[in-house]
């Protein structure tokens, strides 16, 4: 008996030591100190803070005729978040991009609809779900529902990269680091982290803005075309823009209750 | 007993010798690997998960089709399997270390692993996941040692290992239940958003699992002075008929929802795989390959003429585990991945790196496994002498 219990933390040993050699000797290899988060998320707010219970985004279809008008509500996103123009397809990172009405809305387009939305792109990016299935699927808590505003973040340091929330996401809103972004930043905005290889990202709502009392970059560059707002004031502009106007919301069926509405 | 694994003749350290020098060179283009980051596969944006997290998938049948063995035996008295459980413990031991390795190269920033636990997580699949396949590598090695070990001594197994014999055979479905889990409950995804897919994992891995412990068998009766026995082939081999023949029977299950309610989100997986979507149709013929070799596999191991025949058998298992393999290790992942939630067809082709970073993973589960059926022989061999 005290042979075999002997042997039994022999063959422990050994194979605690074949798991942990990994991260051991890619811990050495560590650029940064990784700092050891409360377990709660929080956002701490500033005195010049927006708040709202649940951010939320209406686009407004109609005031978009052409692919230029999407330009420079891309750039400025893509540029103060210092996301790379990676040079491969597949491995492209994208907060915002515009797809065709069909690829947009797949689960049910409107057939014979006016030709406008069939043939100009719509604007998709992170829907900041009410209940959003990446949050579900994280296993590590890296990505979640601030309770504060209805964001959901991502915490590029706790993130394990396993892309369960790609493979959650219903709206392809999530992108990953196949390998180091930096190189492929143009200009790097010094007032947002640049990421390391092997985490995933997306669209913020411009957390670090609203921080700081500053709309969206997307809404700020589309001169009105977007409308930024807390989906719960009723005297919200989202909550009137709503109320008058037919919106839709992206796959709406699946019960993931987007905050991102489309005025068509 | 791990000494018995130390010495053999010189076929078993060339044959170990061989597997390790894979694994080695694996690991270094798995350094290239941490290095670059997961660009080296053909994974991207679309299809997020490839050729590693299918092997995954895969192996975890594998290891749960031990429990063919361990079930009848603990359970029903099943005297005949005294003689092979070790065998189906084993295996299941070695398909583990592959399934844990394969998620730890699947994974963007490894060194983070532990925060799974750190920030444990009860919402999330993927961290039952690791409850449930780190507990069933306790459990088969616990068990299949303290066994093996009594029978060397020729003592009965000491009585505190009988309850963890029962827990492991609940925890043996309940391993790929929770992997099913992974895939099931995501609700974009209409290839893998389905009640059946659990159960069409279960029947794949007891098809699987058995078929390879059949032609493990078979290979051991032939390299080694222990014979598994003729009854207990047999059986295993009922075990594979059955359950390849559910497998088959699940599918045709979905295959009726999905094209009956003509849902396109559903339809258009199956599509792309078997027919091809928008012109693109890489895994056509691997499908119906696939499908091809279950039903050899089912022709060939419920009519009783052909499965006496231990070389017709042998066939059968192979093709069994082929079919179940393009099946899951394959077809799974891509498939549910095409077309992406914008209904755009990427497609993904594994690339060389990392087919051959899997092919070592591959190998050093044989390593692990060829070392201990080595010392589970050894023990055999003694006890008869």
């Amino acid at each position: 008996m005290e042979r075999s219990r002997r042997d039994i933390l022999k063959l422990f040993g050994i194979s605690a030591l074949a798991l942990s050699t990994g991260p051991v000797l890619d811990a050495y290899a560590a650029e940064q100190v990784e700092h050891g988060a409360a377990a709660e998320p929080y956002v701490k707010m500033g005195g010049k803070a927006l708040k709202a219970q649940q951010w939320a985004l209406v686009i407004d279809t109609h005031k978009f005729e052409s692919e230029e008008d999407f330009t420079p509500l891309i750039e400025a996103c893509h540029k103060i978040h210092n996301v790379p123009s990676l040079p491969i397809k597949r491995r492209e990172i994208k907060w915002i991009w515009t797809a065709p009405y069909h690829n947009a809305f797949p689960m049910s387009p409107m057939k014979f609809v006016d030709e406008k939305l069939e043939h100009t792109p719509l604007l998709v990016l992170c829907n900041h779900c009410e209940n959003p299935p990446c949050v579900r699927a994280c296993p590590t808590n890296a990505t979640f529902k601030n309770p504060d505003n209805g964001i959901v973040m991502m915490d590029f340091h706790r993130c394990i990269g396993c892309r369960f929330c790609m493979a959650a996401c219903p709206f392809g809103s999530r992108s990953f680091n196949f390998r180091d972004p930096r190189p492929f930043i143009a200009e790097t905005n010094k007032q947002f982290p640049t990421r390391t290889k092997g985490v995933v990202e997306k669209c913020n709502f411009c957390a670090e803005r609203l921080a700081v009392g500053q709309l969206p970059a997307c809404v700020e560059a589309s001169n009105g075309k977007l409308v930024f707002g807390d989906l719960y004031d009723p005297e919200s502009k989202v909550r009137e823009l709503i109320r008058t106007n037919y919106t839709i919301r992206r796959k709406q069926a699946l019960g993931t209750e987007p905050a991102v509405y489309y005025i068509v | 007993m791990l000494e018995l694994a130390l010495k053999g003749s010189k076929r078993y350290y060339g044959w170990m010798g061989f597997l390790l020098a894979i694994v080695g060179v694996g690991f270094l283009i798995y350094l290239k690997q941490l290095d670059f980051g997961l660009g080296i596969t053909g994974m991207g944006r679309d299809v997020s998960w490839g050729f590693y997290i299918a092997q995954f998938t895969f192996l975890v049948g594998v290891a749960a089709g031990g429990v063919m063995v361990v079930l009848p035996y603990y359970l029903h008295d099943y005297k005949a399997y005294g003689r092979i459980t070790i065998l189906g413990e084993f295996l299941a031991i070695a398909a583990l270390v592959m399934c844990l390795t394969f998620i730890i190269v699947d994974l963007g920033q490894p060194r983070r692993i532990f925060n799974v636990w750190l920030y444990p997580t009860l919402n999330s699949v993927l961290f039952w996941d690791t409850i449930v396949l780190n507990g069933y590598l306790f459990l088969n090695i616990v068990v299949g040692w303290n066994v093996l070990e009594a029978e060397r001594n020729g003592v009965h197994y000491p009585a505190w290992v009988k309850p963890f014999i029962y827990l492991s055979i609940p925890w043996a479905i309940s391993i790929h239940t929770v992997t099913a889990y992974l895939y099931a409950g995501l609700p974009g995804r209409g290839f893998w958003m389905t009640a059946i897919m659990a159960p069409r994992f279960l029947s794949s891995a007891f098809a699987s699992g058995p078929a390879l412990l059949v032609l493990l068998c078979l290979i051991i009766r032939r390299t080694t002075n222990f014979d598994p026995g003729r009854q207990q082939i047999q059986t295993l081999a009922k075990t594979v008929a059955y359950a390849i023949v559910l497998n088959v029977f699940f599918f045709l299950c979905e295959v009726f929802t999905v094209f009956y309610s003509q849902i396109p989100e559903h339809m258009d997986h199956f599509t792309y795989l078997f027919v091809g979507l928008h012109g693109h149709g890489t895994y056509v013929p691997w499908m119906w390959t696939s499908m091809g070799l279950m039903v050899i596999g089912i022709i060939l191991l419920v009519n009783p003429v052909t499965r006496r025949n231990e070389g017709v058998l042998a066939v059968a298992c192979i093709a069994v585990f082929a079919g179940t393999w393009i099946d899951k290790g394959l077809g799974l992942i891509s498939g549910g991945f095409v077309p992406n939630p914008l209904h755009e067809v990427n497609e993904y082709i594994p690339t060389l790196p990392e087919l051959f970073i899997s092919l070592a993973i591959w190998c050093l589960g044989f390593f692990v496994l060829t070392g201990l059926f080595k010392i589970a022989v050894s023990v055999k061999e003694e006890v008869r002498e």
